[in-house]
C-alpha cells in the first residue's frame, strides 16, 4: 500500500518552540516512539452528507480516517472530533457519522461545528450528548494534563460567539487550575481572528484568552477551516487541523472560503487526522498525518 | 362544444381580472456568499424562492426567527410565503455575514 505521510513536527522548549518540518513519513516511526506522555488525535470537519464533486465519499474517507487509526500501534489514549461531524445537522447524517466513529478502537470525545446545530442543537445533543456537558462545554482531566472544550457555534447570528455564560462557567474551571498544569482547548472555530474576513475568528475569544494567558502552556486545537495552520501568542499554541472531507482555500487565495476542489488522485493528499502528544513537561507534538 | 369554449373564456377572463392583486413569484439566488438581490420588495402573499446556486450549504433564517430554510444544499430550493407586511432581516446562520432584507408591502390595488 502506498502510504505517504506527511509529518509536521511541533515541539515546545523551555523559552519558546523550536519548529521543525519533515516530509514524506521520515518521522513516522520517532513519532510513535516519542516519550511517553499522553498521546490523542484530533479529526474534524467530516461534513457526512456532503455530496459534490470535491469529495463525493466522505463516508468512504471517514472510515479511511478510523481504519488509519486503528492501524496505529500505540493506541491514543482518546479520539477527539473538533465538529462539523455532519453536513446539515440530519438524524441519518448523525447516525452514520456515529456509526462510523464508534468503529474507532480508542474512545471518542465531540463537539459541534456550526453544520451540526443548523435551526437547533437539538439533533446533535440526541447523538452526541454527555451527562457533564448539558450546555454542551466540558472539562476533565487526563494524563496530568486540564482539557477545555468549549463550544462557539450556538448562535446563530454571530457564529464565532461563545456568550458570556460559558465565558463564565470557563473562568471557574480554568480559576481551579494552576499556572503549571498543561491546558488543552478544543474549540471548532479558531478561538482567535485566524481570517475574520471569511468568518474564520470567534468574536469573543480573546475573553477566553484573557483567561487561558496566566497559564505556561497552552495549546488550542480548531477545525473550521479544513486546513493546517498554526499560531502562537506568548504562551497560547493555536493549529487547526485538517478536515477528513475536502479542504479549503488558504486565507485570501480565493474569492470566497467553500469546498476547494483538488485533483482526485490528490484528495486523499490532503485530508487526514492529526496525532498530539503530551510530553512530561505539558509541551506540545503535532503530527498531521494524510489518508495518502 | 360552444358551452365548453364558452366557459373556457370565461375561464380566461376571470384569470386576467384578478391578475392584478395576484400573489407573485419571486427568486432570491444565493450565490458567491451572498444574496441575490439582497434587498427584495414584495407585496402581502406574495411567494419568494430561494435557490442556493453556490457550491457551500448555506440557509435562509430569519434574524427574529419567524422563517428558517434549515440547511440548503448545494442546488436545492426553498420557498416561504410573506402573509405579513414588514421588513424582515434573514442571514446565512453557517456564514452569519451573508445578510438580506425582504421588504413586504401592503397587497397591491388592483
Amino acid at each position: 500500500m502506498k502510504r505517504k505521510e506527511f509529518i509536521e513536527h511541533v515541539g515546545w522548549t523551555g523559552a519558546g518552540i523550536a519548529w521543525t518540518l519533515s516530509a514524506a513519513g521520515t518521522l513516522t516511526a520517532a513519532a510513535d516512539a516519542l516519550g511517553s506522555g499522553l498521546t490523542f488525535i484530533q479529526i474534524s470537519d467530516s461534513h457526512i452528507g456532503f455530496r459534490r464533486p470535491e469529495n463525493p465519499d466522505v463516508i468512504g474517507t471517514l472510515r479511511k480516517t478510523v481504519d488509519a487509526i486503528n492501524r496505529r500501534a500505540v493506541q491514543p489514549a482518546f479520539v477527539v472530533h473538533t465538529g462539523d461531524i455532519t453536513h446539515l445537522s440530519k438524524a441519518e447524517q448523525f447516525d452514520t457519522a456515529k456509526t462510523v466513529l464508534s468503529e474507532l478502537r480508542a474512545p471518542v470525545l465531540y463537539l459541534p461545528g456550526e453544520h451540526d446545530v443548523i435551526g437547533s442543537p437539538a439533533e446533535y445533543f440526541t447523538f452526541f450528548s454527555r451527562a457533564d456537558a448539558k450546555d454542551g462545554w466540558f472539562s476533565f482531566d487526563q494524563g496530568g494534563a486540564h482539557f477545555v472544550a468549549l463550544v462557539n457555534v450556538f448562535n446563530f447570528e454571530r457564529m464565532g460567539l461563545m456568550g458570556q455564560q460559558q465565558l463564565d462557567w470557563l473562568a471557574k474551571d480554568l480559576g481551579a487550575q494552576k499556572q503549571s498544569t498543561p491546558i488543552v482547548v478544543f474549540a471548532h472555530v479558531p478561538l482567535y481572528a485566524l481570517y475574520p474576513q471569511w468568518g474564520w475568528t470567534t468574536e469573543d475569544g480573546s475573553k477566553a484568552l484573557a483567561l487561558l494567558r496566566r497559564f505556561d502552556r497552552v495549546t488550542v486545537l480548531s477545525g473550521h477551516i479544513h486546513q493546517i495552520i498554526e499560531h502562537t501568542e506568548g504562551n497560547i499554541r493555536f493549529a487547526t487541523a485538517n478536515s477528513t472531507a475536502y479542504p479549503q482555500p488558504k486565507p485570501g487565495t480565493a474569492a470566497k472560503p467553500g469546498p476547494l476542489l483538488v485533483p482526485p488522485d490528490r484528495l486523499l493528499g490532503v485530508i487526514g487526522y492529526r496525532t498530539v502528544q503530551l510530553d512530561d513537561r505539558g509541551g506540545s507534538a503535532l503530527s498531521d498525518i494524510t489518508l495518502g | 362544444m360552444k358551452q365548453m369554449f364558452t366557459l373556457a373564456v370565461a375561464a380566461l377572463l376571470a384569470g386576467v381580472a384578478s391578475l392584478g392583486a395576484s400573489p407573485e413569484a419571486h427568486v432570491v439566488h444565493v450565490k458567491d456568499f451572498a444574496f441575490h438581490p439582497a434587498s427584495l420588495t414584495v407585496s402581502v402573499g406574495d411567494r419568494v424562492t430561494f435557490q442556493n446556486d453556490d457550491d457551500e450549504a448555506h440557509t435562509v433564517t430569519a434574524t427574529d426567527k419567524s422563517f428558517d430554510s434549515a440547511g440548503l444544499d448545494s442546488g436545492q430550493t426553498w420557498a416561504h410565503t410573506f402573509d405579513k407586511p414588514g421588513t424582515y432581516t434573514y442571514l446565512c446562520a453557517l456564514h452569519p455575514y451573508m445578510k438580506g432584507k425582504i421588504i413586504v408591502l401592503k397587497a397591491k390595488q388592483p
